[in-house]
């Protein structure tokens, strides 16, 4: 249980960075390749899970490229650890939290970030000072939707880092596991009433502070 | 002094303008869609010519020829546009203080103790935009521009949002920051009767052509 929200909650806080960064991008650049790049960040969305799990079991796992590199030269490794799951729930809710921040700073009238300009501040001001502060409401919604799918990640979290208790099983693989033995029916239950109760407080708590932000913004 | 020359193709209409301002308020005078604003956005930094040349005393802006093009946030030019855009997320005091603090300026409570003076909007620091009037608003749009210690003001339209009682509550505010603030201004309208009040001399824009340049006596034919 613990597992799984620490898994959710790294996932989504190491995620929302490049999700805000790449959500600027396709909502204010133009550049070569920008389709592809919009297609890369939504193909988890698209892909079957399993599909995304095996994709990143042939890329990090311990003897693949990328995943030997990272072990060798910074001591990250992914294949079976939480690490890796976290990566893998990353990965999947990276496309939805994307989504709802780059809707957000599509509705920002870009004219506010032209008069920031005016006003001698730089393209980063700009962004740091106007942008950011103006699309808070739609981080929010996007960091919530990301961690209800990193909490709810199942498929490509079993395929790559597989299911071990205390390490990589998350609550719905524990759910999922508890249900497949006898007499299991008790504490799945227990758990899906807890899932409930988190998935449940982080909506009310991303709601409200969406508000709160929103009525700040519209110059109440 | 302000020397503008630039060109610039914006879809099946161009633009292509010359003109000065020594000191004082410059009018530029002419119908909606003459191309006021996208000049102003050039002067400003917010549109790039195709070709020409832009210059702020000694200080080059824009040069195609050289291929120089000093981005708007570093021109130090203060914009009044014609809807405001105050800043949602901050408080008035905050939007006043912006261009200043952006700026790389120190605080100078002297400067804006006169701006909150002169446009009168003491009663206002601690709100937010959203629940302002019109003519508030674009008080503290001035006061934002001024308070950034600009080489140069353009005033695009600002009076254009406001019922006509508004705009002659804002008149003489203008008036005073002409008088007494002492920076250049380029003032765009298409009232003849508002540039005949701010400006002293009228370049009088057509069809993205500058058509004739000289006193306000251009504003009657």
């Amino acid at each position: 249980m613990q597992l799984s929200l620490r898994i959710a909650i790294v996932s989504t806080l190491i995620a929302l960075p490049f999700g805000i960064a790449i959500a600027f991008v396709l909502a204010r650049r133009e550049f070569w390749g920008k389709a592809l790049l919009d297609a890369v960040v939504h193909l988890p969305l698209v892909l079957p899970p399993v599909v995304t799990g095996y994709l990143l079991l042939i890329t990090f796992g311990r003897r693949a490229p990328v995943g030997a590199f990272l072990a060798d030269t910074f001591g990250i490794v992914f294949s079976f650890r939480w690490t890796g799951a976290a990566l893998a729930c990353g990965v999947m809710a990276f496309p939805l939290m994307v989504r709802a921040i780059r809707l957000s700073i599509e509705a920002i009238d870009s004219r506010l970030e032209d008069a920031a300009n005016t006003l001698g501040a730089n393209r980063a001001w700009t962004f740091l000072t106007v942008t950011l502060p103006l699309a808070l409401p739609g981080i929010i919604a996007g960091a919530m939707l990301g961690f209800a799918k990193a909490l709810g990640e199942f498929g490509a979290t079993i395929t790559f880092v597989s299911n071990i208790p205390g390490e990589t099983q998350t609550i719905s693989a524990a759910i999922y596991t508890l249900t497949q033995v006898p007499g299991g029916d008790s504490a799945a239950l227990h758990l899906v009433f807890v899932s409930i109760v988190i998935s449940l407080g982080a909506l009310v708590a991303s709601e409200w502070f969406a508000r709160r932000a929103g009525a700040r913004l519209h110059g109440n | 002094m302000l020397s503008v020359h630039v060109e610039k193709k914006l879809g099946e209409f161009s633009v292509a303008a010359s003109f000065t301002n020594e000191s004082g308020a410059t009018g530029l005078f002419g119908p909606s869609g003459a191309g006021k604003t996208s000049i102003v956005n050039m002067i400003a930094g917010l549109l790039a010519p195709d070709r020409g040349r832009i210059a702020l005393d000694d200080d080059v802006l824009f040069d195609s020829d050289k291929r120089i093009a000093v981005p708007a946030w570093r021109r130090r030019i203060g914009y009044v546009f014609q809807e405001g855009r105050l800043f949602p997320h901050l408080s008035i005091k905050h939007n006043l203080d912006y261009g200043r603090w952006m700026s790389g300026l120190a605080a100078d409570p002297k400067a804006f103790a006169h701006a909150v003076e002169l446009l009168d909007i003491g009663h206002l620091l601690d709100r937010r935009p959203g629940k302002l009037s019109g003519g508030e608003r674009q008080r503290i749009a001035i006061g934002r521009a001024l308070l950034m210690q600009p080489r140069l003001l353009l005033l695009d339209e600002p009076l254009a949002s406001l019922d006509s009682a508004r705009k002659d509550d804002i008149l003489p505010y203008l008036e005073r920051l002409r008088d007494e603030a002492r920076v250049p201004m380029i003032y765009v309208s298409h009232t003849a009767a508002e540039v005949r009040r701010i400006a002293s001399r009228v370049v009088r824009i057509e069809a993205g052509r500058v058509t004739a340049t000289g006193g306000t006596e251009l504003l009657s034919s």
